[in-house]
């Protein structure tokens, strides 16, 4: 992979395979006045949320011409609002070609899975210790009593049943929780601020993802006693339904 | 080979003694030779609750410890043919129930008696932890208080990782829910968990529902299980529960006050 490993110097980096989740910009059609108008309101809504991410335009229900599409306007237009293009996925060969031409690099249309195909060759090849294989998450199909935790230090944690009051979940990963969560959930406790949280009925005394966390009184206006899935987003745990996931 | 139930709760006063005097008298009574062990070494009162206590010679630790053989310790209940009591010792401190001590004991016991009963301490300490070691069944005695099913649910998390079945990897110490001290007129006014709400929360079946009632302090002070008050409430809801322990189907009974109390929480919009 690197003259570095074979001759045995020092490594000044190291490749890894990252899955990480970006915001994509849905294109419909392309007016640049229609365009910023619409970016401005939704920053209005989150101004936190948009300072300063990384952005992929996805052109896959683009119905607008090609020869609209201007992805200087797009960039700079976007770059004004801090934000920043990185990439764009999907399109027609003459849409990329176009992308090319505004040096964006392109990405494959459909799933993360063909990407992460993609991606593989580049991580085998570095010595084993590398390439991490994903942990097996901890599926535990009996209620978790109070008093009890449950520690997955690598990967997910599925729970079959309750987390009780006085109960504890701590997981590198993910925690899922198929009946009520009234107890606390740590996810992401490396802090991978990626990890997420789902439960059937949101009672937890605390939640926690990559050491942010919020405690049951806070919990109590959004999505209390109701499915819900709780993400890190800029900083923020997030809470929504499951039902409109 | 004996069938081990334990009767335990975390919390303490919710009603394990009266409920092992209860259900060891009721399975004796239908004819299932039982001993019922008192394993609150200092603070005995099963003995009080079984009429029994002017004639405990020898204890459970006297055993243990080998200055007392069995049938010198057990105690033969005047009432209920087939019914023993193996009392707890007053002077000791729980650390003398030794584990292979404990397991000696429950050995001998589980030739001759088809049920051993053990009457847990309050607390998640040793006394408790050996009392739930070698069960086989378990009835967690919950009143219907928030503290008091926290505390249950804290048992049964022991239960599921600290009991001899878990720890050997067998299947699992089988769970029963006994809700005791029951009175439906608090749960529609709100004061109190309801059963649906306990069941709920804890997730195991429902073995009965003993509502409260002075009949159960008027026979714990008189030395009379409640179970042998048979025109009682409590007396009849006990019986039930021994019933469904042996296999029976028997419908819950006791769980709802009067059809006036019914409407007014129709009203309230409860």
């Amino acid at each position: 992979m690197t003259e570095t490993a074979s001759t045995g110097t020092r490594h000044s980096f190291q490749l890894k395979s990252a899955s990480l989740s970006l915001t994509t910009l849905e294109l419909y059609y392309f007016d640049s006045h229609d365009f910023e108008a619409t970016l401005r309101e939704k920053i209005s809504q989150a101004p936190g949320f948009f300072k300063d991410i990384p952005l992929i335009i996805s052109l896959e229900k683009y119905e607008g011409l090609d020869s609209e599409l201007d992805f200087f306007k797009i960039i700079g237009t976007c770059r004004r609002h801090h934000i920043h293009v990185m990439g764009v996925r999907g399109g027609n060969d003459d849409q990329r070609r176009l992308a090319r031409g505004a040096s964006l690099p392109l990405l494959p249309a459909s799933s993360h899975r063909e990407r992460a195909a993609e991606a593989e060759p580049i991580r085998a090849e570095p010595e084993a210790e590398t390439a991490p294989s994903p942990a097996p998450a901890r599926v535990i199909s009996q209620p978790v009593r109070s008093g009890q935790q449950v520690h997955a230090p690598e990967g997910d944690v599925v729970v079959l049943g309750p987390v009780q009051a006085g109960a504890e979940i701590l997981a590198g990963g993910n925690i899922h929780v198929y009946g009520p969560l009234r107890g606390r959930a740590l996810a992401g406790i490396h802090g991978n601020e990626d990890a997420r949280i789902f439960c059937q009925s949101l009672e937890a005394e605390l939640v926690s993802i990559a050491g942010h966390y919020k405690i049951s009184e806070d919990l109590q206006d959004n999505g209390w006693k109701s499915a819900v899935h709780i993400q890190l987003k800029d900083d923020l745990l997030v809470v929504s339904p499951l039902d409109k996931a | 080979m004996a069938r081990i139930i334990v009767v335990t709760s975390g919390k303490g006063g919710v009603g394990k003694t009266t409920t092992s005097a209860s259900i060891s008298t009721g399975l004796a009574k239908r004819g299932h030779k039982t001993v019922v062990i008192d394993f609150d070494v200092g603070l005995r009162n099963l003995d009080l609750i079984m009429n029994c206590e002017r004639r405990v010679v020898y204890d459970f630790v006297n055993v243990i410890q080998g200055e007392a053989t069995l049938n010198q310790a057990l105690i033969r209940d005047k009432r209920v043919e087939d019914l023993y009591i193996l009392p707890a010792s007053q002077t000791r401190e729980k650390e003398a129930l030794t584990k292979d001590g404990v397991e000696r004991v429950i050995n001998e016991l589980s030739e001759t008696f088809e049920y051993i009963v053990c009457d847990s301490p309050a607390g998640i300490e040793h006394g408790a932890l050996m009392a739930l070691y070698y069960a086989d069944e378990a009835i967690v005695v919950t009143n219907p208080e928030v503290s008091s099913v926290r505390d249950s649910d804290r048992i049964l998390g022991i239960l599921q990782s600290k009991s001899r079945r878990a720890e050997m990897g067998q299947e699992p110490v089988k769970e029963h829910l006994l809700l005791t001290r029951y009175n439906p007129a608090r749960v529609q006014r709100g004061e109190m968990l309801s059963v649906a709400d306990v069941e709920e929360i804890l997730a195991i079946p429902l073995l009965g529902v003993i509502p409260e009632s002075q009949v159960v302090l008027n026979a714990s002070n008189r030395g009379v299980p409640v179970i042998l008050e048979e025109d009682s409430d409590a007396g009849q809801a006990y019986d039930d529960a021994v019933a469904r322990l042996l296999g029976e189907e028997r419908e819950h009974r006791f769980m709802t006050a009067q059809k006036k109390g019914f409407f007014s929480r129709m009203f309230k919009g409860g």
